[in-house]
Order: structure tokens, then C-alpha cells, then sequence
């Protein structure tokens, strides 16, 4: 196994610029990945606040702050936002940070164009956010983006489509990066077999995006050339289909949610085992898992349509292939679980990220397989029942991951621990905050109330009430976070190169925080 | 000091690697817009969306020959509703009504209907419709042996036409379905690009 340099050599190497423009020129993967993680921090921020805005006018029945078009906008965004502007980036953060790092290379493949890759994002979310002042307001037909209400509208939908362009060029850019990094850079006897199970997740998650961005490109050009030039792809009026518009979106939306939560599933089989002092159980099916999931996801598409119409045939076939899904899935919770197994467990607040992830993506992922089912799923299109499932997927599934993963990597960041105290509380109060606000939106939607619609009927008021007040709390508790981020960069408790003793991968033989080129002379893997 | 490129192990062939990932990107951009004619194709088949059969599907004497073959085939034992439906779409100076507003028919049943148009402005104008049928699974059984929609309509100004289709239900329509509704949205041909317009400032 590699050993740190000495620290004289560490040191002479060691010759970050500084200053503004280290930011904007830099080709360093750890600035680069910290630059993401930042930006999707503010978009996690800006979104969460016009998710408060939502459940601020969901309060109460009855119209109270908002009317029904800006209510409209807040839905949309937020969705387009946290999804596009605060999951995805973050993730990318965490590989610019950890794949070099974990496989033992001195930086990405491609340095300049990951500088590239991620200053086309503040681009194109000043353009997104900038939507919302423009005449007719922002977007407002859900982040879906279906047509025919996505070919009416205004000037902010031409701004979202650019906008979406960017950062699929951004996604495409940053997803070749990580594949020519993986394929090519790793550390002498690092065979694909003995990568971190992180590094495996981002390279399946990678040609995930290579495949479907493209496709989300094409889907998007069209409603452009639609709303502007004359086509009439989606137009039903002039010989096009609507409908065509939701399956090559859900082509690409479908392995999409993918992309989402495979990077998650690597945080949480990174910090798992750490925190059970145990290797990963069962790595090799973990590995097989996260590829028939990412096969999986190409075939499962139309489970977003049933309500659309659709033969028999390919009823079942959709539901058939979704409720698929739930087996390799299965292994990995079942193998989280073993990995748990006579462990000597402590509960860090990554730990608790970790396993709060490991119950409350399940409850997602059942509620998901009760939305597979066809008669089911046509009852509970468009109700509370499914902003329930995907929350748990995508909150407790990949955001509460991702921030279980920067509790566990910011002492390798940063050089200092966090405060655990503060950490922990933020753990709780988000993981409750989170089961107040979302666990009843399962009963309203059982119940039949719609969403995305500001108003509703009085028997959803208590429901809708309670869950107005845990997003409040949940919202409030993100300030800890960010306190706590912040008290964690500006310093704290020296961290050492190894600050959790049952972590194995290469970043740990690494200075806190490690050299700016790091693993200049690469490691040999035994 | 030593560059960094001196020190680090010879650089494996990221180029190589690179255009092949290039590829798979262009592949699959090609592939968004290839789903549009398959997704077409595969419409055609299942009748899927509810789009009726063009006609390129008609032979020469087809309307005779489907006429003649047919009456041994007719299911007098259920009747089904076809009702008639028709918009016309932004752009277009028109009025467009079906003279025929239900049918009540046997499957296997040649049938006629018309829709009166009347052309409101003062100009010559080309229109085109496009039928759609719902339930979309109705599509691939309901057969138009002559239809305005297979061409272009010229209507002078102020000028009135009755445009008439022709239309079979086939006995293998699914027992299930009792009606059937035939909706036609007129557009206009010439200005296609200006009623895209306008749909789009609505």
C-alpha cells in the first residue's frame, strides 16, 4: 500500500494558486469538485426555499399567498432545480473528489474540460433562475416539461430549454471526464473488480448519462423547433403526438432517477462497512446489482404513462419489467443489512445518514412497487401518493446520502473535523422533519388529493398542515448543515489522514486535506 | 521544480477512449430523433395513438374492391357509435361542422359521412386535416377507404364544400368498444409556420 509522502515532499508540490482566479481557471479536480458541491448547495438552498413557499400556501385550503399560476411556477422549479441544479451537480462534485483519489490518479482525465464542465453550470442556472422575472413568469407545467401547455407558454420556456442544453452539455462533458478517468487512470493493480464500490456506481451511473442526456437533448430541440420553427412533433394539430413527448422524455427520465440514486447507493456502500468495521458483504453482487438496475432502466420507461393508454401487452410489460427492478435492488439493501451483521457499529452522524438511507429508501422503493402496478398506478396518477414515493427516494434516498457523504469525506476535505454534536442533531431533526412532512402526503394522495394544485379539498387541512409544518422544520434544519459545513471549513479538531478507522480506500493514505496534487507518484494496490 | 507531466507514468490513450465515448453520445442523439419515425411506425401498427391509416394505403379500385368483399363480413349481431368531431385550429379562417354527427352502424358496414367547411376570409386558402380517433385502440380497425384528409383542401374565398369520407368499421373491432369518435383538426398549409406562431403566443 501506497504511504503518505514525507512532508517536505508534500509540501514543495503543494502550490495552489489563490485568489479569485484559482476558481474560475483552475483544472484541479478537488477545486473543481468543490465548486460543484458548492453550487449545488445553493441550488439545494434556493430550491428548498420555494419548496417552503409551496408548502406555505398548502398550509391551509384556500387560496393564501400565491395565485394558481405562480404556485404552478414553484412546483415546476423546484423540481427542475433540485434535480438538475442540486442532486446531479453534487454527485459530479463527489466524483471530481473522490474517483481520482479513491483510484489512485494524480487528477481527472480531462482537467481543462472539467473546468469547463463546470462553469457551464452557473450559466445555465442564472438562466434558469433568471426565468422567474421575465414576462409570464417561469416555467409552469411541471418539470416534466409535456406538451401541448409546454409549447404555449412564454419566453421563460425558451430560457429553461437553453438552460437544460447547457447543463446536459455539462452532465455529457463531466460523465465522458469520469469514464476516461476510470477506464484509464487507475493506480497500478487496481483492477475494475477491486475499484470502491463508489467509483463502480459513477461509472455505470457515467454511461448512464452519455446514453440518455442525448435523448433528453433531442426530446427538448424539438418542443423548441415546435414552439419557433414550423414543426410539429408533439402539435397534434399538425399531424404530431403529444404523447410521443412523454416517451422519449421518460427514455430519458427513467434512467434518470438512476443516475440520481445509483452515486448514493455508492456513498452509502462506502460508509456502511467503514462504521460496521466489516467489508462490504456480497461485493461482487453489489456490482452485478448496480448493472441490471442501469440495464433495467431502459425498459421500464412507459410505467410513467399507464394513464396515457396502452394495449394490454405493454401494460403488463411495464409492470412486469418495473416490479423487476425491485430484485437487484433488493440485493443491495439485503447486503447492507449483512454488511451490518456482526459488525462493531458505531452510529457517526454519516453512519446514521447511512442507515436512516437504508430504511427510508426501502419504504420508497415498496411504495414505488405499489405504484408498478398498473390498476394502482392509474388510481394514484398525479396524487400526493407519488410526490410521497418520490421524495423518499430522492430525500432520503439521494440527498440524505449525499449528505451523510460530505459528513464522512469533509474531515478529508477540509482537514478538520465537524462538530459531531451539531451534526448529529442535524441528523435527527432532518430525518424526523422529513418523516412529518412526507409520510402523510402517503394518505393524502391514498385519499385522492391531486398535486401540483394550490387549493384543496377540507377533509386533506390536518394532513396537509402537518406536513407543512415538518417541511418547515426540515427546511430550518438545513441551516445547521450549513453552519456546521461552514464551522468545518473555516477549522476545527485537526482530522488526521484517517479520522474513521475502519476506512480502507486509497484517500485515507492521503494528508486531511490532501496534497492539491495528490497521488503524483501512483500507489501500488496489492 | 519538475513539471507535472515528467513525473506522472506515460499517459494511457485517453484519445482513443474519448471519441468512442463521442460516439456513443452522437449514437445516442441520433437515436432521440430515430424514435420519432419508429415511434410512427409503431403507432401504425398498434394504432397506438389513435391515428387512422393514410392514404397510401389505398390501392387503385380499392373503394370497389373492399365494397365488394365485404358484405359476407358484416356483424349484424352488435352495432357500434362512430361519432364526428371537427376543430379548426388557430390560423385558419374556417368553419368546420360534420353534416353526419353519429352513425349507428354494423361492423362491416360501408358507410359515407360529410363535414361542411365554409371559408370565412377573403382570400384562397389550403387547409389540411388530420383525423384522430378515439379510443386510440379503435385506430387500426377503422378503415377510411376515401377521406379529405388524404390531400389538401383549396377553399376560395367565402367558398362552402361538403368533404366526404368514406369508412369501414372492421368486424375484428374489439367487442368492447361501443363508440368510437372520429375528431378532425382542419390547419392551414400555406402559413403552417404562422399558426405554429400563434398556438405559441397563446
Amino acid at each position: 500500500m501506497y504511504t503518505a509522502a514525507d512532508p517536505a515532499d508534500a509540501h514543495a508540490h503543494d502550490h495552489a494558486p489563490s485568489g479569485f482566479m484559482r476558481w474560475v481557471s483552475s483544472t484541479n479536480h478537488k477545486d473543481i469538485g468543490t465548486l460543484y458541491l458548492w453550487f449545488s448547495l445553493f441550488m439545494f438552498f434556493f430550491a428548498g426555499a420555494l419548496a417552503m413557499l409551496i408548502r406555505a400556501e398548502l398550509f391551509q385550503p384556500g387560496l393564501q399567498f400565491f395565485q394558481p399560476a405562480f404556485f404552478n411556477q414553484l412546483t415546476t422549479m423546484h423540481g427542475l432545480i433540485m434535480i438538475f441544479g442540486a442532486i446531479m451537480p453534487s454527485l459530479v462534485g463527489f466524483a471530481n473528489w473522490q474517483v481520482p483519489l479513491m483510484i489512485g490518479a494524480p487528477d481527472m482525465a480531462f482537467p481543462r474540460l472539467n473546468n469547463w464542465s463546470f462553469w457551464l453550470l452557473p450559466a445555465a442556472g442564472t438562466l434558469l433562475i433568471s426565468s422567474f422575472f421575465v414576462p409570464g413568469g417561469a416555467i409552469a407545467g411541471g418539470w416534466t416539461m409535456y406538451p401541448p401547455l409546454f409549447i404555449q407558454g412564454g419566453i421563460a420556456y425558451d430560457m429553461s430549454i437553453l438552460s437544460l442544453h447547457i447543463l446536459g452539455i455539462s452532465s455529457i462533458m463531466g460523465a465522458i471526464n469520469i469514464i476516461t478517468t476510470i477506464l484509464n487512470m487507475r493506480a497500478p493493480g487496481m483492477t475494475l473488480m477491486k475499484m470502491p464500490l463508489f467509483v463502480w456506481t459513477w461509472l455505470i451511473t457515467a454511461f448512464l448519462l452519455i446514453a440518455v442526456m442525448p435523448v433528453l437533448a433531442c426530446a427538448i430541440t424539438m418542443l423548441l423547433t415546435d414552439r419557433h420553427f414550423g414543426t410539429h412533433f408533439f402539435d397534434a394539430a399538425g399531424g404530431g403526438d403529444p404523447v410521443m413527448f412523454q416517451h422519449l422524455f421518460w427514455f430519458f427520465g427513467h434512467p434518470e432517477v438512476y443516475i440520481m440514486i445509483l452515486p448514493a447507493f455508492g456513498i452509502v456502500s462506502t460508509i456502511i462497512p467503514t462504521f460496521a468495521r466489516k467489508p462490504l458483504f456480497g461485493y461482487v453482487s453489489m456490482v452485478y446489482a448496480v448493472a441490471s438496475i442501469a440495464f433495467l432502466s431502459f425498459i421500464v420507461w412507459a410505467h410513467h404513462m399507464f394513464a396515457t393508454g396502452m394495449p394490454l401487452g405493454g401494460q403488463l410489460f411495464f409492470m412486469y419489467t418495473t416490479m423487476l427492478i425491485a430484485i437487484p435492488t433488493g440485493v443491495k439493501v439485503f447486503n447492507w443489512v449483512a454488511t451490518l451483521w456482526r459488525g462493531s457499529i458505531t452510529f457517526e452522524t454519516p453512519m446514521l445518514f447511512a442507515l436512516a438511507f437504508v430504511f427510508l429508501f426501502a419504504i420508497g422503493g415498496f411504495s414505488g412497487l405499489v405504484l408498478a402496478l398498473v390498476p394502482v398506478d392509474i388510481q394514484l396518477q398525479d396524487t400526493y401518493y407519488v410526490v410521497a414515493h418520490f421524495h423518499y427516494v430522492l430525500f432520503s434516498g439521494s440527498a440524505m446520502s449525499i449528505m451523510g457523504g460530505i459528513y464522512y469525506w469533509l474531515p478529508k476535505w477540509t482537514g478538520h473535523m465537524y462538530d459531531e454534536k451539531l451534526g448529529k442533531i442535524h441528523f435527527w431533526l432532518t430525518t424526523i422533519a422529513f418523516n412529518i412532512t412526507f409520510f402523510p402526503m402517503h394518505f393524502l394522495g391514498l385519499a385522492g388529493m391531486p398535486r401540483r394544485i394550490p387549493d384543496y379539498a377540507l377533509q386533506f387541512a390536518d394532513f396537509n398542515m402537518i406536513a407543512s409544518l415538518g417541511g418547515f422544520l426540515l427546511g430550518a434544519s438545513q441551516l445547521l448543515f450549513l453552519y456546521n459545513v461552514i464551522q468545518c471549513v473555516r477549522g476545527g479538531a485537526p482530522a488526521g489522514n484517517r479520522p474513521w478507522e475502519g476506512a480502507d480506500t486509497l484517500e485515507w493514505t492521503q494528508s486531511s486535506p490532501p496534497p492539491y496534487h495528490s497521488f503524483v507518484t501512483p500507489p501500488i494496490v496489492k | 521544480m519538475p513539471e507535472l507531466a515528467d513525473i506522472l507514468p506515460p499517459k494511457p490513450d485517453h484519445r482513443r477512449l474519448l471519441i468512442k465515448l463521442l460516439a456513443i453520445v452522437a449514437l445516442a442523439f441520433a437515436f432521440g430523433f430515430a424514435l420519432v419515425p419508429l415511434y410512427d411506425a409503431f403507432c401504425a401498427v398498434t394504432g397506438l395513438n389513435g391515428k387512422t391509416r393514410g392514404p397510401e394505403k389505398i390501392v387503385a379500385g380499392g373503394l370497389a374492391r373492399a365494397a365488394l368483399a365485404r358484405p359476407s363480413s358484416i356483424d349484424t349481431s352488435r352495432i357500434v357509435t362512430v361519432e364526428f368531431m371537427g376543430t379548426v385550429m388557430p390560423g385558419l379562417p374556417w368553419e368546420m361542422q360534420p353534416v353526419t354527427t353519429r352513425l349507428d352502424l354494423h361492423p362491416g358496414e360501408l358507410h359515407q359521412a360529410k363535414y361542411r367547411v365554409h371559408n370565412l376570409s377573403d382570400r384562397t386558402i389550403v387547409g389540411q386535416a388530420i383525423p384522430s380517433v378515439s379510443p386510440g385502440l379503435a385506430a387500426q380497425h377503422f378503415e377510411k377507404l376515401d377521406c379529405f384528409c388524404f390531400a389538401q383542401q383549396t377553399l376560395g374565398p367565402g367558398e362552402t364544400k361538403e368533404l366526404p369520407l368514406t369508412f369501414i368499421v372492421k368486424p375484428e373491432i374489439d367487442k368492447d368498444i361501443l363508440t368510437i369518435t372520429l375528431a378532425y383538426a382542419f390547419f392551414n398549409v400555406a402559413d403552417a409556420q404562422a399558426a405554429a406562431k400563434q398556438l405559441g403566443s397563446r
